[in-house]
């Protein structure tokens, strides 16, 4: 799994549409538990079965408007990420799923350009703190929303509880 | 430049004077909720912040209502978690099953959110106390962990849409139409980030449940928060359910200021507004009910976090009184909470559901997100009062779900198919 100290990813885009809702993310069924691993082998499952055994640890997400709608369930952004992918881009996210993905440490990129051209199966080139993205199959280059500084701590400090920690030890 | 409500209770919160959409602040909170689901991965966290006490045991919630009673062992074990942290960290609101109820329900019942105040929950659907003039949102587990350390969450001030609401409701529609009206009109994403603020002199008619069911689903249109201007009915509700004494700090008022900025500003003459079905798989897939065609039937959902209260579960017996659930065809009953179960069962509902052929349920979520009491198999249909109908969401891939109005779920199951309660010629 990213740690998430490298800022520069590269991976094969799996492409799905808008309105990615976190019950197809990660099904209801599977939230019995909260295990990473065991959430991982479930992503995805409802509208692309062979997800789970067709990526590979790296590889990005690339999807249209509203990504993670629905639910609050932090267990969407875990299974992505225990899924070993290692960035998604979507034209828009949901807020709740948006700062879950920073809270946990699983970098996210909107994008709407890269929505409107990414083939499934193109090879992608991420560059986190610049928010480029090389597609390298079709050799173009889009750029992405950057981070509001006070996310960019957030991911710096290694997720939401980290810089907790640090504020509550500075008190 | 005046301010919204959001932007009032917000910047009240982060104790500055003012606030504005794009602003990202630090505020503290009045109360914290997780569930079953959600609470497992906070409790996790909060120990990595490395806390010995949780920040105010009086204002954290915990409520297992997700997957209880317990459906299977491992769901068992992430109740047991839950429970030995309410004990450990001393969480007096912690509700066991018996005097649990949905968490949506039972906080505002039990008094447990007043006007004015900022609530986060480690539940999308926490945007339901928007009903009483109070910011609440929902937010995930790790927000939450943080929450219960610190008492307080970061926060980009919202954006906000005003949604003006006239005149009065037809005979059978209701909160539920208002809202899937709206969410099909604006999509699932129209107020993604956004606060949704509702005004006007229609509020007045709709009931403190009907504006509960609004707000609650404000996340359906992506919204941050749904919220309701605090009138007479907020304030005898209220008064009401401070009697647990739960919670004795005083109530604090907000109204938007007449030059408040607005993103955008809807109107709804209610008198207009039918009954509304959100077809599968999206919530703003909304037709009227006029326009649905013949749709049979396998399930109907009465109940949730959404359609689980007093005024829903009245006009659903008021349509199955005396009449029986089409064979065939499974109709159940979720009373949101115990309260509104004994309720029920003291004003007779109870006797005329299970007289019509529908099975009753202790309180729980399950059935809306297809945990348990209620899965649906490949092929089948059902109508839900609930909140979402993606794929899956309540059972097999290849199952769907309409979602509709008490009143409509009531009239479907008697019929088998997706009907109006005038069909029923009452």
């Amino acid at each position: 799994m990213n740690d998430n100290n490298n800022l520069f990813f590269e991976g094969v885009a799996h492409r799905y549409g808008d309105n990615i809702d976190t019950d197809v993310i990660i099904p209801a069924r599977y939230l019995n538990t909260s295990d990473p691993n065991e959430l991982a082998l479930h992503c995805m499952e409802d509208i692309d079965k062979e997800f789970s055994r067709k990526k590979r640890e790296g590889d990005l997400i690339v999807a249209g408007e509203n990504f993670g709608c629905g639910s609050s369930r932090e267990h969407a952004p875990i299974a992505i990420k225990a899924s070993g992918i290692s960035c998604v881009i979507a034209a828009s996210f949901a807020r709740i799923f948006y700062r879950n993905a920073i809270n946990i440490g699983l970098p996210i990129l909107e994008c709407p350009e890269a929505n409107a051209d990414v083939e499934d199966g193109d090879r992608l080139a991420v560059d986190l703190e610049k928010g480029t993205i090389q597609n390298r199959s079709k050799k173009t280059d889009y750029k992405a929303q950057p981070f509001p500084e006070f996310m960019k701590e957030i991911i710096r400090a290694g997720g939401l509880i980290n810089s907790m920690k640090k504020k509550l030890e500075g008190k | 430049m005046g301010m919204t409500m959001t932007e009032k209770i917000l910047a009240f919160h982060a104790g500055i004077d003012e606030t504005k959409p794009g602003q990202l602040i630090d505020a503290r909170c009045d109360m914290v909720l997780a569930n079953d689901i959600t609470a497992p991965i906070a409790i996790r966290e909060f120990y990595k912040i490395g806390r010995e006490r949780v920040w105010n045991g009086e204002r954290i919630a915990l409520v297992p209502d997700h997957f209880t009673p317990n459906k299977d062992i491992k769901s068992a074990e992430q109740a047991k978690i839950v429970r030995e942290f309410a004990k450990k960290f001393e969480i007096k609101n912690y509700f066991e099953v018996g005097e649990m109820g949905i968490e949506h329900a039972l906080l505002p019942e039990k008094g447990l959110v007043l006007p004015g105040d900022l609530v986060i929950g480690a539940d999308s659907h926490t945007c339901t106390y928007g009903a009483l003039g109070a910011f609440s949102t929902g937010v995930g587990s790790t927000d939450l962990a943080c929450a219960m350390a610190s008492g307080t969450a970061w926060f980009k001030v919202p954006e906000s849409i005003l949604l003006e609401l006239s005149g009065k409701l037809p005979r059978y529609s209701s909160g539920k139409d208002v809202i899937l009206k709206i969410i099909g009109d604006i999509g699932v994403d129209g107020a993604r980030y956004m606060t949704m603020e509702f005004t006007g002199d229609g509020i007045a008619s709709l009931s403190m449940d009907s504006r509960f069911t609004i707000a609650n689903m404000a996340i359906e249109a992506g919204a941050k928060n749904g919220i309701f201007p605090v009138d007479d009915s907020t304030l005898s509700y209220v008064e009401e359910s401070m009697k647990s004494g739960l919670r004795e700090d005083e109530q604090k008022i907000y109204e938007k200021d007449p030059d408040a900025y607005y993103s955008r500003e809807i109107r709804y003459d209610l008198g207009t507004i039918e009954s509304q079905v959100a077809f599968p798989h999206l919530p703003e897939n909304t037709k009227g009910i006029s326009e649905v065609g013949d749709i049979k039937i396998d399930q109907v959902v009465i109940g949730s976090c959404t359609n689980g209260r007093m005024e829903d579960l009245k006009i659903a017996a008021e349509i199955l009184r005396g009449r029986k659930v089409k064979k065939g065809v499974r109709l159940l009953i979720f009373p949101a909470t115990q309260k509104i179960l004994l309720d029920a069962m003291r004003e007779g509902l109870i006797e005329v559901f299970i007289e019509a052929g529908g099975a009753v349920s202790t309180p729980t979520c399950g059935p809306c997100l297809g945990g348990h009491m209620g899965v649906l198999a490949e092929g089948e249909k059902a109508v839900a009062t609930t909140n979402r109908n993606f794929v899956g969401r309540m059972g097999h891939k290849e199952s769907e779900v309409y979602l509709a109005s008490p009143a409509v779920a009531a009239a479907s199951a008697v019929l088998g198919k997706i009907s109006s309660p005038e069909e029923l010629a009452l």
